[in-house]
């Protein structure tokens, strides 16, 4: 029998604590859609997409209301494209974005994610014709995202792609500058890419997976912040990761029945639920605050590495209680601009770059949603992101950077993209990348997995 | 179909609130399995686990016809599947 306490405890962090469903995205396989002709393959993956996602958003929808659970976004994760790029001679193959995107439109979903590379021991020549397109789909289309990988622990970092993507981050902004470089909100580089993120920027349908797929991300820092308030100021740590346990638990929970019944209704297969907190711009739905209420003075501030450890592992304890198909990226996210705590951190100074980094060596996933100056240097950005997949690769971790060049804008200004992407203050970048580090290309070897110290 | 639910109302108290609600269940052939309903500080709470008849009432129309009395009332009424308190709170 269900008391009524925990009736109030679900409604309360449903409706004041902002607990939801973060994504329900189907994953699509595209394979079968290959074909020599650019026009003809577009018009195939947009008949694919519209036909499998048909409905995708009406049954979401349905859920949300007999469950009375948020389900915020539904999305749709299909093959890299550069599977199917190669199979064409086409060197611009932006029309297959533009057909996504008007797939996606139609069905109803807010981001379409797969305009993707796997590069992470060397590129096809369907991979440096997707790429190269990045900047132009980017531009042209409003929910496709793009993701390449750029190095596994297996493989090492291919730093000839660490620097065409940092060229592509730059072309990407400059291509959308007049809409605040919206477009690299909507690309990440990664190590050790997960083939079933149902996130943005970088959820993809990996091969290993089946034609369709239901994958969940679930959500809930409000919910995790909330309990913390409630803890005694003397509560020990040991007492604090018990409570983001259970409250993990619960949140999962969640998010394996949404995934259960959205995939039974579809009559697609069941994925992964992936337990990642994310925050979101609504204030009070923010990893930020959550490492404040654990005694943190400001985010950023020494003791934010440890607690955003034990957060993180906390979650993971819990989630995996919840769900035996655990997934994803399933950590805690730490984007910059879609977080109001963060922002405010980085606002006060307490928050840099480079503790950001220290972070990401401790939760998922990334760099993340970070607007930089506009006038960073193409090797900056490269060793950003060279020393983000290192954690990764070293530390068998999936890494990632999704950096907004502000073309333009100094430090202290903001760059406002509005809904769940926020809104970025410009921060500062450390100047001494050097010219020569980034450009020396070659593959970094993969590390060591013994002598692990 | 029979469907498990929890109904949950809350709001400022009033005459009726009761009455309107099991009313409509009745109307919709949904049978209350057990009821629990206090006042604190003038604010009206009840929770009711109901078995929803979808061959009578689908569970969307019902929850139409009670957001019409939240609405006539001034009442927050929620109909949620009861898997989702299950889910939650027993392994």
């Amino acid at each position: 029998m269900i008391t009524p306490e925990e009736i109030v405890e679900t409604l309360t962090m449903i409706t004041q604590q902002n607990l939801d469903v973060r994504t329900v995205t189907m994953g699509l396989s595209l394979s079968a859609c290959a074909d020599s002709n650019i026009e003809t393959m577009a018009r195939k993956v947009y008949d694919r997409v519209t036909w499998a996602a048909e409905s995708l958003v009406p049954v979401a929808e349905q859920i949300e209301r007999e469950f009375g659970i948020p389900i915020v976004n539904k999305r749709i994760s299909v093959t890299p494209i550069a599977e199917l790029a190669a199979a064409t001679q086409a060197h611009d193959v932006s029309p297959l974005a533009t057909a996504l995107d008007r797939a996606a439109a139609e069905v109803g979903v807010d981001f379409l994610g797969g305009f993707s590379a796997l590069v992470h021991k060397g590129s096809g020549d369907g991979d440096r014709r997707l790429i190269e397109s990045i900047p132009g789909a980017l531009a042209q289309t409003d929910r496709v995202c793009a993701s390449v990988n750029v190095a596994t622990t297996r493989a090492g970092i291919n730093m000839d792609a660490v620097f065409q993507m940092a060229q592509t981050i730059q072309a990407t902004a400059e291509a959308t500058a007049d809409r605040n470089s919206i477009g690299c909100a909507k690309l990440v580089v990664f190590a050790n890419m997960v083939e079933d993120n149902p996130f943005m920027a970088g959820a993809v349908h990996g091969s290993g997976e089946p034609d369709e797929v239901i994958n969940v991300g679930i959500s809930g820092p409000g919910a995790v912040r909330a309990v913390l308030a409630s803890m005694p100021p003397d509560a020990d740590l040991t007492a604090i990761a018990e409570a983001i346990k259970m409250t993990s638990f619960k949140i999962t929970r969640v998010g394996e029945l949404v995934a259960r019944e959205a995939a039974k209704r579809l009559g697609v297969a069941m994925g992964i639920v992936d337990l990642s907190l994310a925050p979101t711009p609504a204030e009070g739905d923010s990893v930020a605050d959550i490492i404040e209420a654990m005694g943190v003075g400001r985010c950023g501030g020494p003791g934010t590495t440890a607690a955003l450890a034990l957060l993180n592992d906390a979650v993971k304890k819990g989630g995996a209680m919840g769900t035996s198909s655990v997934g994803g990226l399933s950590g805690a996210f730490i984007p910059v601009s879609e977080d109001q705590g963060m922002i405010r951190a980085v606002e006060s100074g307490a928050l840099s770059m480079e503790k950001l980094e220290a972070m990401t060596s401790v939760c998922s996933v990334g760099l993340d949603m970070i607007a930089v100056p506009g006038d960073t240097t193409v090797e900056t950005i490269a060793g950003i992101i060279a020393d983000e997949c290192a954690i990764g690769v070293v530390n068998s971790k999936t890494t990632a950077v999704r950096l907004i060049p502000a073309i333009g804008r100094a430090v202290g200004d903001r760059l406002a993209f509005g809904g769940l992407l926020g809104e970025a203050p410009v921060m500062n970048v450390n100047q001494w990348a050097g010219t020569d580090f980034a450009r020396r290309g070659g593959r970094f070897p993969a590390p060591l997995q013994s002598l692990r110290n | 179909m029979k469907t498990p639910a929890v109904l949950s109302v809350l709001g400022s108290d009033c005459v009726g609130i009761v009455a309107a609600v099991s009313g409509a269940l009745a109307e919709a052939h949904a049978n209350i399995e057990d009821i629990r309903q206090t006042i604190i500080g003038g604010i009206f709470s009840m929770t009711m686990l109901v078995t929803v008849d979808e061959d009578a009432t689908t569970f969307e129309e019902l929850q139409k016809r009670l957001a019409e009395i939240g609405d006539t009332m001034n009442l927050q009424i929620t109909l949620q599947r009861e898997d989702v308190f299950r889910f939650m709170h027993r392994i």
